[in-house]
């Protein structure tokens, strides 16, 4: 436990354009710790897994490795230190074997240079036996579930016995058994003097298994040092710089008609017999774990996808299958999960992504009254009090709490009757999602249909009148506002549900 | 956007030089009305199937099979007169017959989700081929002259040649909509990010169909002009006119990636494409180089953005 | 811990089905060339007996060889999510300063004849590698303009001359005659260039990489494959192989002008779409590429066969490269769904 660390942050910084991602942040990992690495979404954590994986290469600062610095010209170079990165969106090869994912650029040569089939199977069985998994190792990969896919990225890290294994959320899709046998290896991998760096959001798995953390907020470095000494409030506190009490206002309203209502909505293998109605003046959570089929069901609802079967009603008019045009015309709105890749048109003005979603309305015989597009944007841009310099500028260069106020002006500029939020906060930071939260308060007291899916737990118990929770995707369990602890939605959404 | 306003500054500027050096070099022949009007004709057919491959290449797709389209155009005016039908059924026939060509386009991209680039290939050899099946190599050039005039004579008291006026008819419509209509905004937004335009409730694949139909349509409007203007209709009439028209809409200063670019940067392309291209003519150049001019200004258009970008990097890691 | 055995089980006996529904999928798809093969090869002999007697099909195999040389350049750079629309006019480029070098240095040994053409071709290939690699831009769309830039030089350097069999050595002529035992050397040639690209592909790291970068450039770029060096490596095989096409060319027809190969760039595309390498990149073998180059050559034969005219022949290609990519997707999207499904069933 003792020692040198095997790598080292220090003082590292990291811009892109002006967003400062790292400002001088430090972390030590020692062999055979498993170490937390802690931070609200935007905190910096992804970029500071993606300097250790030598993909960026930081402004300042240095990465030592064995106490020398090192200069990572590319991800070959950090994985020839030793240093195995566990992306939560595994990175495989669809193509290519399981086998070959595993050995990837490392495969076993038989004669000739050529590559030993045989050999590289059976290690990849070894590996998987070591693990304790069964693999079909000359399998594609493609088709293969999120936890088989970490366990693929898992053995390729075991394959060249990395030093330093980073796993970054690796528990979000999982279930409570796969969680388990992860573990497992997590703590057999500490146990051959491997250090694990890992970043999760859920303080009861980092203190099952981490023995030291590291806080960052806002790109900074907060603190670091022994968990013994910490409870999972305290480390909350310097997660987010304040008491978590400050958040969640959302306030009682009574509920009015169902304004949306799902019957029996199924995609096959995605979700199966999803019901539910929200009423006017109700915030409705959908809960689950990640890839249980939330988001998912949003995007059939609103349209995006095209369900097999099951119908959704808004004001007990039945929608068309697959179309947003209808939805939208039927008075639904969607914040959807991805901002950048979803929710916005980044290189697009303030004004032109704020009138997207009211194209129609805004022009005459198809030709755009620009006046109209200035003042739509100009009166949502004071109303949600956004930051900017000119609404000429582009998306891209507003702060992410910022642009998702714009996502959301989008929206609320159509004035729908069902709002649907897909992680409405994330990655935004403490005073915006505060805002946000209060903005969803307001929507429901104006009797406006709101449903909104997020990951976390305390966003859900107080913002949400009723708690619906998936699990592999079906409708595990419903909740009221009194009877959501932290413990039922946790246990309904790995699927295990107290009847 | 003001990287784009100093590119079309940049345009403007080079065809003011080419104008000058032209001129200068000919001796005032280059600009003289005579050699404008063979200008003009010489960038007519470009200049129209630019137009709508603007639309598409703004939208983040690409049609290559547009002079196959033009060229089956060609083919079925001189199969259908030889057949003994009127000029004037041939005529909307042959466009309705090009939008559904790129009906076939734009339903292969948006209904089974194909790269616009592999479906284009594909149909660039199938049209030229049925262009081929249907008027194999004969010619057929026995059109009235009435129709076929325009090719020589300009508007009455101008140099304007007629394909001219119907581009700059066409130009003006392509403009307003896509500057200025919400159907423009829609086009921008899916080039931009497709995926952010659906989940704004844009009908992207509607859209990018129009598109596709609108240069099958158009293309067939320059296969028609094309065929008069030589009064030849032949099954290869335009072969590798593609190459010219994704140069001059690149070179107009339109991402390949889509989501950037304007129709008036396109027009100054083109300009300048035509301009270049009829010095060179003038200068007694040959063909081929002129081919090789042509795929150089491809080149250089698609490849500028990148290594301006890089060239900006470099710059800002000396500072 | 019965629990955990009994969770772990399943999985593993559903995995086999995943693996089999995959091969199946495959086995369908070069399936399908074969039975194309059939449909245009059995009609036509019932016509015409003598398609396929054995000077025939020597014909055949000839006539199919270049095409199937340029898909095994073409295959490497469509694993890669790359496309060469350039091959046709390297090829012309390369057999006609071939040829002129034949004529104008009469003492030149053939190997070295070929030699050159093969460095033109690669030279070709490493301007259009450099262009894609370091300007970060769609292949295809620097590759429509290198089409026209080599076509344009071929033409330039020609001047409309064009060298004649007279004028090349009998030794290079021989190569696209000559046969041992009974097969032309030429398409032996052809064999050993297709037999170590597949073995290169199926057995190296470096060709393992290929289908990587095409199945998941992101990833292949995170797992520290040089991505930028492995395209520009297929860009250079793919005009050097081109090169020798080139070379090979004047030793099959002899005669050779600027026009060598026009339009030979959509057969080749074609061929190899066809033979079921993903235009999307990551799968596909040079095998496959080979079975399209055999398809589309037999095609333009038997239309010769049953003197149906040749114009057929374009739209021909053009129609079976768009079957093949919308057959593609479409069983793509089936196994997908599939694969989806035999997950979904597997949790419930």
């Amino acid at each position: 436990m003792d020692g040198p660390p095997v790598v080292a942050l220090d003082e590292v910084s990291k811009s892109f354009g002006a967003v400062r991602a790292l400002s001088g942040v430090s972390l030590r990992l020692l062999p055979g710790e498993a170490h937390a690495l802690l931070g609200e979404n935007g905190a910096g954590k992804s970029t500071l897994i993606k300097t250790l994986a030598g993909v960026h290469r930081p402004d300042a600062g240095q990465v030592l490795v064995d106490g020398s610095a090192q200069r990572f010209s590319g991800p070959a170079d950090a994985l020839a230190a030793g240093i195995a990165i566990i992306y939560q969106e595994p990175t495989l090869f669809g193509d290519l074997t399981v086998a070959e994912n595993v050995f990837m650029g490392r495969q076993p040569l038989g004669f000739g240079r050529r590559i030993d089939v045989a050999e590289m199977n059976s290690r990849t069985s070894e590996l998987f036996a070591r693990l304790g998994v069964k693999l079909d190792p000359a399998r594609p990969a493609r088709g293969l579930s999120i936890a088989d896919q970490q366990l693929v990225e898992i053995a390729k890290a075991l394959s060249f016995d990395a030093r330093v294994i980073v796993m970054d959320e690796p528990t979000a899709a999982l279930s409570a058994h796969e969680v388990q046998r992860l573990f497992g290896v997590v703590k057999a991998l500490r146990d051959q003097n491997a250090a694990v760096l890992f970043v999760s959001h859920r303080l009861d798995e980092v203190f099952a298994l981490c023995q030291r953390a590291t806080v960052l907020r806002d790109g900074e470095f907060v603190w670091s040092g022994e968990l013994s000494g910490e409870t999972p409030d305290s480390l909350v506190r310097r997660m987010v710089g304040r008491e978590l009490s400050q958040l969640f206002p959302k306030e009682d309203t009574t509920a009015g008609d169902v304004l949306l209502s799902v019957r029996r909505l199924t995609r096959e293998g995605v979700f199966t017999d999803v019901s539910f109605d929200v009423r006017a003046g109700e915030i409705v959570a959908l809960s689950g774990l990640v890839g249980a089929g939330r988001s998912e069901v949003a995007r059939a609802v609103f349209g995006i996808d095209r369900p097999d079967g099951g119908s959704v009603h808004v004001r007990g008019k039945k929608l068309k299958y697959g179309s947003p045009t209808a939805a939208m015309a039927a008075g639904i709105g969607f914040v959807p999960e991805d901002r950048r890749q979803q929710g916005l048109v980044m290189d697009a003005s303030i004004e032109r992504n704020t009138a997207l979603a009211s194209l129609g309305r805004l022009s005459t015989f198809g030709l755009l009254r620009r006046s109209s597009e200035r003042a739509l944007a100009q009166d949502w841009a004071v109303k949600l009090r956004l930051k900017f310099a000119k609404l000429s500028d582009p998306v891209g260069v507003l702060s992410g709490g910022n642009q998702q106020k714009v996502v959301l002006a989008k929206w609320l500029a159509r004035k729908p009757s069902v709002l649907i939020v897909d992680e409405p906060t994330r990655g935004i930071d403490v005073g915006t999602k505060a805002e946000v939260h209060r903005l969803l308060s307001e929507l429901a007291g104006q009797g406006v249909a709101v449903l909104m899916i997020s990951s976390e737990l305390p966003e859900v118990l107080g913002m949400a009148d009723r708690v619906l929770v998936m699990h592999e995707g079906r409708l595990v369990e419903e909740l009221s506002r009194a009877d959501a602890t932290e413990e039922r939605v946790a246990m309904a959404a790995a699927g295990q549900v107290a009847r | 956007m003001r990287n784009l306003l100093r590119w079309e500054t940049a345009l403007v500027f080079l065809l003011i030089v080419v104008a000058l050096t032209g001129q200068v070099s000919t001796d005032g022949s280059f600009l003289s009305g005579g050699n404008l009007f063979y200008l003009g004709l010489d960038i007519g057919e470009i200049a129209l199937i630019a137009l709508p491959l603007t639309l598409v290449i703004v939208a983040g797709e690409i049609d290559l099979s547009v002079a196959s389209v033009l060229g089956l155009s060609s083919a079925l005016i001189g199969w259908l007169w030889n057949a003994g039908w009127s000029l004037e059924t041939i005529l909307p026939t042959v466009i309705v017959v090009g939008a559904l060509c790129g009906a076939v386009n734009g339903l292969l991209v948006t209904r089974l989700g194909l790269p616009s680039l592999a479906v284009t290939i594909g149909t660039l050899a199938l049209y030229r081929g049925l262009a081929l099946v249907v008027l194999g190599d004969t010619a057929v050039a026995d059109f009235p002259s009435s129709y076929t005039e325009f090719g020589t004579t300009p508007l009455p008291g101008t140099n304007i040649p007629y394909p001219i006026l119907l581009a700059a008819v066409l130009a003006v419509l392509f403009g307003i909509a896509l500057h200025a209509s919400s159907f423009g905004r829609s086009v921008y937004a899916i080039g931009a990010n497709e995926e952010g335009a659906r989940f704004s409730g844009i009908r992207v694949k509607r859209i990018k169909l129009i598109l596709f139909v609108l240069a099958g349509a158009v293309a067939a409007i320059a296969g028609i002009v094309y065929t008069f203007r030589f009064s030849s209709a032949r099954a290869d009439n335009g072969v590798g006119l593609e190459l010219a028209v994704v140069a001059a809409v690149l070179l107009g200063g339109v991402s390949i990636f889509g989501g950037k670019g304007s129709l008036f940067g396109v027009l100054a392309g083109v300009l300048l494409l035509g301009g270049l291209r009829n010095l060179l003519i003038l200068q007694d150049t040959s063909t081929e180089v002129l081919t090789i001019v042509t795929g150089l200004l491809l080149l250089v258009s698609v490849l500028a953005p990148s290594i301006t970008r890089r060239v900006g990097t470099l710059r800002k890691a000396h500072t | 811990m019965t629990t955990q055995l009994d969770t772990v089980a399943p999985p593993a006996a559903r995995r086999t089905a995943a693996r089999r529904l995959t091969t199946r999928v495959g086995r369908v798809r070069e399936l399908g060339i074969v039975v194309a093969l059939a449909l245009v090869v059995i009609p036509t002999a019932i016509v015409n007996p003598r398609f396929v007697q054995p000077q025939s099909l020597r014909d055949l195999l000839l006539n199919a060889s270049i095409v199937a040389l340029l898909a095994v350049g073409q295959t490497l750079v469509v694993i890669t999510r790359n496309v060469d629309l350039s091959v046709g006019s390297v090829l012309g480029l390369s057999a006609f300063l071939t040829a002129q070098q034949f004529a104008d240095h009469p003492g030149t040994p053939v190997i070295a004849g070929i030699g050159f053409g093969i460095a033109v071709g690669l030279a070709c290939g490493l301007l259009n590698g450099l262009l894609v690699a370091l300007g970060n831009v769609p292949s295809l769309v620097v590759t429509l303009g290198t089409l026209y830039v080599f076509r344009g030089i071929d033409y330039a350097l020609a001047q409309g001359r064009q060298v004649n069999a007279a004028n090349l050595p009998d030794a290079l002529l021989d190569l696209g005659s000559a046969r041992i035992v009974g097969i032309p050397i030429l398409v032996l040639v052809t064999v050993v260039v297709i037999a170590v690209a597949a073995v290169y592909l199926r057995s190296y790291r470096s060709g393992r990489e290929l289908y990587a970068i095409g199945s998941n450039p992101e990833a292949a770029t995170l797992a520290g494959i040089p991505v930028a060096k492995r395209t520009l490596t297929t860009f250079v095989l793919s005009g050097l192989v081109a090169g020798l096409a080139g070379a090979l060319w004047v030793a099959r027809y002899g005669t050779v002008d600027a026009a060598a190969g026009t339009g030979l760039e959509l057969q080749v595309v074609a061929a190899v779409v066809v033979g079921g390498v993903a235009i999307f990149g990551g799968s596909g073998t040079v095998a496959g590429a080979t079975l399209g180059a055999l398809l589309l050559g037999t095609i333009t034969s038997c239309l010769v066969v049953l003197q149906i005219p040749a114009f057929w022949q374009q739209a021909i290609s053009g129609a079976l490269l768009l079957s093949a990519i919308t057959v593609d997707r479409l069983l793509a999207l089936r196994l997908a769904k599939a694969l989806r499904t035999t997950e979904g069933t597997s949790h419930a």
